[in-house]
């Protein structure tokens, strides 16, 4: 999907404003808030696909990327995203600041919050940590993942390039596979996607299904066939290695052969079928490189594309109901 | 496992069938063809035979399905001097078992799906009777990291355990009953608490502590089993409680069976034949896992089985070699022989009026078979053809000199017993016979 570049004026009228001061869940949003983002995101597709990339909507403003977690595409979406929308951007890791120290998340936040940044993207390996951090701070909060808890940037990227690839949300069946237990991307998916009235199903060994997880809304299934079977999209989860040692999982070929995707299993899933990865793969595990790397099937690096424009849809609506202070 | 069909078709009539499936004890007759059972008929004889039949007259002998033995021990691989894959299977044969499940803990032990199929090659070439392995629960069967049980289920392991050890952390059995659950496998566990147990070699008694001997009290398998079932509660998985033997536990289970979790119980007709003071004067083929228990135990056991709140009968079959039996009797090995003497020992009960031959044999074949999925256990039309035929009044004074098994540790021996297997047909083929016919 190509469209002609937007105008400055076009994206300005369609930059409603968020209906929350911090982005923290999916649920802080409606299935039309929803479309609203989405389909602002599309016109930063179409900005992104250009030469000139930049738009001075968050001119002036600071944003700053707490990331107590160490990740590539997180932080380096945001900060372009940020970026390209002329706001001025700090990225700032534990190992290079006094948290290491002993500092307190609390502390940091006071200490940053003196510094008058206008959104605060955090990362953090605790669930809750977001949210913690919402409540004492001045500024905007956006949760970029917190623990097992939600990434809700992550689900509205993959939302946006399942909307690029079916035209539509509602209906399709998604299958999210693998480790759903330790996984924010499942969690935030599920809320979004039954949300918008997507059919989901989580399939993966049980000891890698929390508890009760068939009253999320989604269907459980313990036998990746069966699971996928049909499915419009078939969304493979990251799976730790150190997972993989017997506790959880026996070993990594059995986890291969009962539950990786691979071409034969693939084929089990809807004509047309796509397959989603929020990343980084261990191929070879939940993944057959063959599958991964077939753009006729695979919407991978779409989704990597698709973050930068949600995440600068996020921030500008964000911009859009800040006040100046 | 497939052996080749016998050649032509075989008529048995005038038999005694006893079929728990259909719950029919009482005169008929059968008719294999290809290796299946191809007629069955109740009260009359087969007549309209296909031509060439071999036609047996069974003269009211007992017809029935072939025992499914749920708990075999053989020293293959790693320790065949002990019994190899073909001296057991021989032995069953006689026995009239025609499928058995060898226990994990070999050396390898069972824990990788080339070391099941090792097993399933080497019964496929002793061509004598079905034998299945059960893989191990954890890897190496030390308890700790789950072992490949969906590698090895597709390879054809029928249950996963640790066999004789004890699988001690709550977490990983919880996530053991999880993972096997989800995949459709049934999980074994035998149990007993560590601490309790460690260093006994009986149980904790009267008898016990007069004979001086380190005891373990029955709460000791209480104790697990209630921490099992609420695993169980918990994950819904399936579990098999292996050789429980005491009337406490069976309390527990009672109690848990009635809340409707999928647990089922096996128990070995060692526990249902003696009792502690068999061990007499530190007869170590009396030492046993779990130990002997006192005669209100063993009685409570029975009820258990005629009630059907124990599912499952084993032989526990354990070959020791003289080496490690003629010891003192806490440095001796534990367990003994039983695939020749399961069908008569199971037959004294009978006879002493103690339970229904319907319900005995309804534990050592159609219960077992439901319990690991096989079509046998049953004499159905298109049912294997694994039976035996048995002359179940035949007196005889068990000589474990005589029996076939490798190893003679025979708690059987110099008792009188009655029940003679007069032959054993696996997949329509005669394995065992006794006399000609």
């Amino acid at each position: 999907m190509t469209l002609p570049a937007p105008g400055i004026d076009e994206i300005r009228s369609k930059a409603s404003p968020f209906p929350r001061r911090h982005f923290l869940s999916v649920t802080d949003l409606d299935p039309v808030q929803v479309a609203a983002v989405l389909d602002l995101a599309d016109l930063f597709v179409a900005l992104n696909r250009q030469k000139s990339k930049k738009i001075d909507l968050l001119k002036g403003r600071t944003l700053v990327n707490l990331f107590f977690e160490s990740s590539t595409r997180t932080q380096s979406s945001f900060e372009l995203a940020g970026k390209r929308l002329g706001a001025d951007v700090v990225n700032m890791s534990p190992r290079s600041s006094s948290i290491s120290k002993g500092e307190t998340l609390i502390d940091t936040a006071v200490t940053l919050n003196a510094m008058q940044p206008d959104i605060l993207i955090i990362r953090h390996a605790s669930s809750g940590a977001a949210s913690l951090l919402s409540q004492k701070v001045d500024c905007s909060v956006v949760n970029a993942g917190d623990g097992q808890h939600e990434h809700p940037s992550q689900a509205l990227l993959d939302a946006l390039s399942m909307r690029r690839a079916f035209g539509r949300i509602g209906g399709l069946t998604v299958a999210i596979c693998g480790d759903v237990l330790h996984s924010r991307v499942a969690r935030s998916n599920v809320a979004l996607l039954t949300m918008l009235g997507a059919h989901v199903r989580l399939v993966g060994p049980a000891t890698l299904m929390p508890t009760d997880a068939a009253r999320w809304g989604a269907e459980v299934c313990h036998d990746l066939r069966t699971g996928v079977a049909g499915a419009d999209v078939v969304m493979m989860l990251r799976l730790q290695l150190e997972r993989m040692q017997g506790a959880l999982v026996p070993s990594m070929r059995e986890y291969f052969r009962l539950w990786g995707l691979d071409r034969e299993k693939l084929a089990l899933a809807a004509l047309g079928a796509k397959v989603m990865h929020p990343g980084p793969m261990n191929r070879g595990v939940e993944i057959d490189s063959d599958v991964a790397d077939d753009l006729s099937v695979s919407l991978i690096q779409d989704q990597v594309e698709m973050g930068v424009a949600v995440r600068m849809a996020v921030l500008a609506s964000i911009a859009a109901r800040l006040d100046n202070r | 496992m497939t052996h080749a069909p016998s050649s032509g078709p075989v008529a048995i009539q005038g038999a005694r069938l006893v079929d728990p499936a259909s719950g029919y004890d009482g005169r008929g007759a059968l008719l294999v063809a290809e290796g299946l059972i191809a007629r069955v008929s109740h009260g009359r004889d087969l007549d309209n035979l296909p031509a060439g039949t071999r036609v047996i007259q069974a003269d009211g002998a007992l017809l029935c399905p072939g025992l499914i033995d749920l708990r075999v021990k053989t020293g293959e691989p790693g320790n065949e001097p002990k019994e190899t894959l073909k001296s057991a299977a021989r032995a069953a044969a006689a026995g009239g078992v025609t499928s058995i499940v060898v226990q994990p803990d070999t050396d390898p032990v069972i824990d990788d799906p080339a070391v099941v199929d090792f097993i399933l090659r080497r019964a496929r070439d002793i061509e004598l009777v079905h034998v299945y392995p059960a893989g191990a629960a954890t890897k190496g069967g030390l308890g700790k990291g789950m072992a490949e049980i969906g590698l090895m289920h597709e390879a054809g392991c029928v249950f996963v355990t640790d066999a004789d050890r004890p699988i001690i952390d709550s977490r990983v059995m919880r996530r053991l009953l999880a993972y096997a659950g989800g995949l459709g496998v049934l999980v074994a566990h035998r149990p007993a608490d560590p601490w309790l147990t460690a260093g006994a070699v009986a149980t904790e008694s009267e008898f016990s502590g007069r004979m001086g001997l380190a005891a373990e009290p029955v709460a000791a398998e209480t104790i697990m089993l209630e921490r099992d079932i609420a695993l169980v509660a918990l994950t819904g998985a399936r579990l098999m409680v292996d050789q429980i033997s005491a009337a406490a536990p069976l309390e527990s289970l009672a109690r848990a069976k009635a809340r409707g979790l999928p647990i089922i119980a096996t128990a070995s007709i060692n526990h249902l034949t003696f009792n502690e003071l068999d061990i007499g004067d530190y007869r170590t083929f009396w030492k046993l896992t779990p130990p002997l228990r006192s005669e209100d135990d063993r009685q409570a056991l029975i009820e258990g089985v005629v009630s059907g709140l124990v599912d499952i009968i084993v032989s526990a079959h354990c070959p020791a070699p003289p080496e490690e039996k003629r010891l003192p009797f806490d440095e001796a090995a534990p367990g003994a022989i039983g695939l020749e003497t399961l069908l008569p020992a199971l037959l004294t009960l009978h006879h002493e009026g103690r339970a229904p031959l319907l319900r005995l044999i309804e534990t050592v074949t159609l219960a077992p078979s439901r319990a690991i999925g096989l079509d046998a256990g049953r004499l159905a039309v298109g049912a294997p053809a694994d039976l035996l035929l048995a002359d179940i009044d035949a007196p005889r004074v068990i000589d474990a000199a005589e029996l076939i098994s490798k190893s003679k540790n025979s708690a059987f021996d110099g008792r009188r017993l009655q029940g003679q297997v007069l032959w054993t047909m696996v997949d329509g083929r005669i394995v065992y016979q006794r006399r000609q016919i």
